[in-house]
């Protein structure tokens, strides 16, 4: 029992926190009315997918006891052997991408969100769709 | 000499340069504008033509960027499926861009106008850049490129279109992650980004966990961004509330380009092996296509606001794309009708929908019972409407019709007769919601009084494209009947590895 803990659970820790850092993230932007609050939730997903690529780089954990051994590609430490087991730099120059886009679609979000402010007052989902309600019934 | 094998980047870089160019230009004088982005999308579509030549006569063409070794440097690939769907992509922006000149005039504010533009060219830039990608991560960048762009533009109409847009936002934005997540999942296993390199480095992995929770990611990420049925709810409120031609160009274009990414990770990355080794795929994909064009057509018959119906119309749409993806791996057509369908429908609904947004234009009509005796007030814009709502029905010998006939055949060929009956029933739900505005705006008189009825059209810009796209549905249902494009279908299907033997 101790032994599959450390192996599924302690040694890849960080896959866990991603895991639940994402189904946080998910949570939020499904059941929360505030369209801010939605969009923060939005942000911490995506931000545990970074989490998710920057681990998956991480190539040179011990199983079983959690220890990371990878190091920074360029740096070589003399006397011990392990200049095959650096971090993987491919995910971390995708994920300053992701960050790019990321910074974006929330950007575009948060200018949205200013825009529905000015038009209907608040930023309760449920009053906008009350709002438009109105605003429709007047139409017809 | 044409340096053919520069094309592919140059349809993406002369578009993203250009979209710079438009905001500097703007400064300067606001009605450059459209001209530099007629002028670029024209280009583009030049550059398209050649592309398709070269595709068909010499080959697929792969360009590396920076001239970095694939699977290291990043690749663009252009075989048959690119060329086609480019091409499509293009010409519905060209004529996207042709209507777009006195609908933003009328819709945009002037200040807005520059921006706009711009957007405008990214937009074109991003879907432009899905389709000739070869390389999974900048398919993700791209995505989200056109989808950005898309929000803002959507955004621009202000009022109802900024809860729609911000909707699309929160939806496309979990879209495109679980594509990356997916993307995460394969890059773990394979170590490679790269389409092809994938493909070859794939099958001997099909039984890891990772590689069957990737296809899951990204098949729910980019059905999201394709709006297929149940991830459709951001769709409506964003095609009925966006200006005009951005409602033409997300529906047409946009669209498009995310099915063929859809298309292209299914069979490109995955293969056909991929999904008969696990039988139920196929069919999953086919009886949720069955059920999202009954429940598109259902909807759409409830609507009374125009643009809506069609919109609705267009779930429909995807479905019948989707069912001719889910029939391919079971009959010898392969992926035909499915690709007919996406140069079909685009034709169709674009004409659609520049004619429900020429009603708006013209006298604000956005409801279909106002639309009563308009045949007499806008005679070319219904008439586009006439054209392109029989060919969604499926009138002989329209493309609307050719997709049914094929679609038959393969369901036939495949031996699921139960979807025969489905496509014969949403096209009964089809007539009864098409025919229904026809009536009104054909054969309905308007009640009060014996007014004399002017004659008073869209411009000119707004109509032209409408018709030609009209006319294009007949003369290309000609074309595909008399059977010019099938050997480009035989060479996608073929690179596939689709249509060759029932298993």
């Amino acid at each position: 029992m101790i032994e599959w803990i450390a192996q599924h659970i302690v040694a890849k820790y960080n896959f866990w926190i991603a895991i639940v850092i994402m189904l946080t993230g998910l949570y939020a932007t499904v059941a929360k009315g505030n369209l801010l609050k939605k969009l923060i939730g939005l942000t911490i997903f995506q931000t545990a997918i970074f989490l998710f690529y920057v681990s998956l780089s991480d190539v040179g954990t011990l199983s079983g006891l959690g220890l990371h051994y990878g190091t920074a590609p360029i740096v070589w430490e003399e006397g011990i052997h392990r200049g095959y087991m650096y971090v993987n730099p491919l995910p971390h120059v995708l994920m300053l991408t992701g960050i790019v886009v990321s910074a974006a679609t929330t950007a575009v979000g948060l200018a949205l969100v200013v825009r529905l402010y000015e038009e209907y007052g608040t930023l309760e989902e449920e009053r906008i769709m009350e709002k438009e309600m109105e605003i429709d019934k007047r139409g017809t | 000499m044409l340096p053919i094998e520069q094309f592919p980047v140059l349809v993406v870089a002369i578009s993203l340069l250009s979209a710079l160019t438009i905001l500097l230009a703007g400064w300067l004088n606001k009605k450059s504008c459209f001209y530099i982005s007629l002028a670029t999308i024209t280009f583009q579509f030049i550059l398209s033509i050649f592309i398709l030549r070269h595709v068909l006569t010499v080959g697929t063409i792969h360009y590396w960027l920076g001239g970095w070794r694939p699977p290291w440097g990043i690749e663009y690939v252009v075989d048959a499926l690119n060329a086609y769907v480019l091409i499509i992509i293009l010409f519905l922006s060209l004529l996207a861009a042709i209507y777009s000149k006195r609908s933003v005039e009328h819709e945009i504010d002037e200040k807005k106008l520059v921006t706009f533009y711009t957007l405008f060219q990214l937009l074109v830039t991003g879907i432009a850049g899905v389709v000739v990608t070869g390389d999974l991560f900048n398919m993700y960048v791209l995505l989200e490129v056109c989808s950005l762009a898309a929000y803002a533009l959507i955004a621009a109409a202000g009022g109802r279109a900024l809860k729609a847009s911000y909707n699309y936002l929160v939806m496309g934005a979990i879209g495109v992650c679980f594509y990356l997540l997916g993307i995460g999942f394969l890059y773990s296993v394979t170590g490679t980004l790269n389409m092809g390199d994938m493909r070859l480095l794939l099958p001997a992995l099909y039984g890891n966990k990772a590689v069957q929770v990737a296809f899951v990611f990204i098949l729910i990420g980019l059905s999201i961004k394709c709006a297929i049925f149940p991830l459709h709810t951001w769709q409506p409120d964003a095609y009925t509330y966006a200006p005009s031609v951005i409602t033409v160009i997300i529906s047409t274009a946009m669209a498009k380009a995310s099915i063929y990414a859809l298309i292209r990770v299914i069979f490109s990355v995955f293969t056909v092996d991929f999904i008969t080794l696990f039988a139920p795929i196929a069919d999953i994909i086919s009886w949720v296509a069955a059920i999202a064009m009954i429940f598109g057509s259902i909807l759409a018959i409830a609507q009374f606001n125009l643009k809506r119906m069609l919109a609705y119309s267009s779930i429909a749409n995807i479905g019948y794309i989707m069912l001719g993806v889910g029939l391919s791996t079971s009959t010898t057509l392969g992926l035909t009708p499915a690709l007919m369908h996406i140069l079909n429908h685009a034709l169709m609904k674009g004409c659609l929908f520049m004619a429900a947004c020429g009603f708006i234009y013209k006298a604000d009509l956005r409801d279909i019972r106002d639309l009563v005796g308009l045949a007499r007030r806008m005679p070319y814009t219904c008439f586009a409407f006439l054209l392109a709502a029989l060919s969604m029905i499926g009138f002989p010998p329209s493309v609307g019709f050719v997709t049914k006939l094929y679609l038959i055949f393969a369901a036939l060929d495949a031996g699921k007769y139960i979807f025969i009956a489905v496509i014969f029933f949403s096209t009964l739900l089809m007539i009864v919601y098409f025919w229904h505005v026809i009536e009104i705006m054909y054969i309905r008189v308007e009640e009060k009084g014996e007014k004399e009825i002017k004659v008073a059209d869209a411009p000119m810009s707004m109509v032209i494209p409408g018709l030609v796209l009209a006319v294009l549905c007949f003369i290309v249902g000609i074309i595909w009947l008399i059977g010019t494009p099938m050997p480009l279908m035989d060479a996608i299907n073929s690179g596939l590895g689709l249509g060759v033997a029932v298993p």
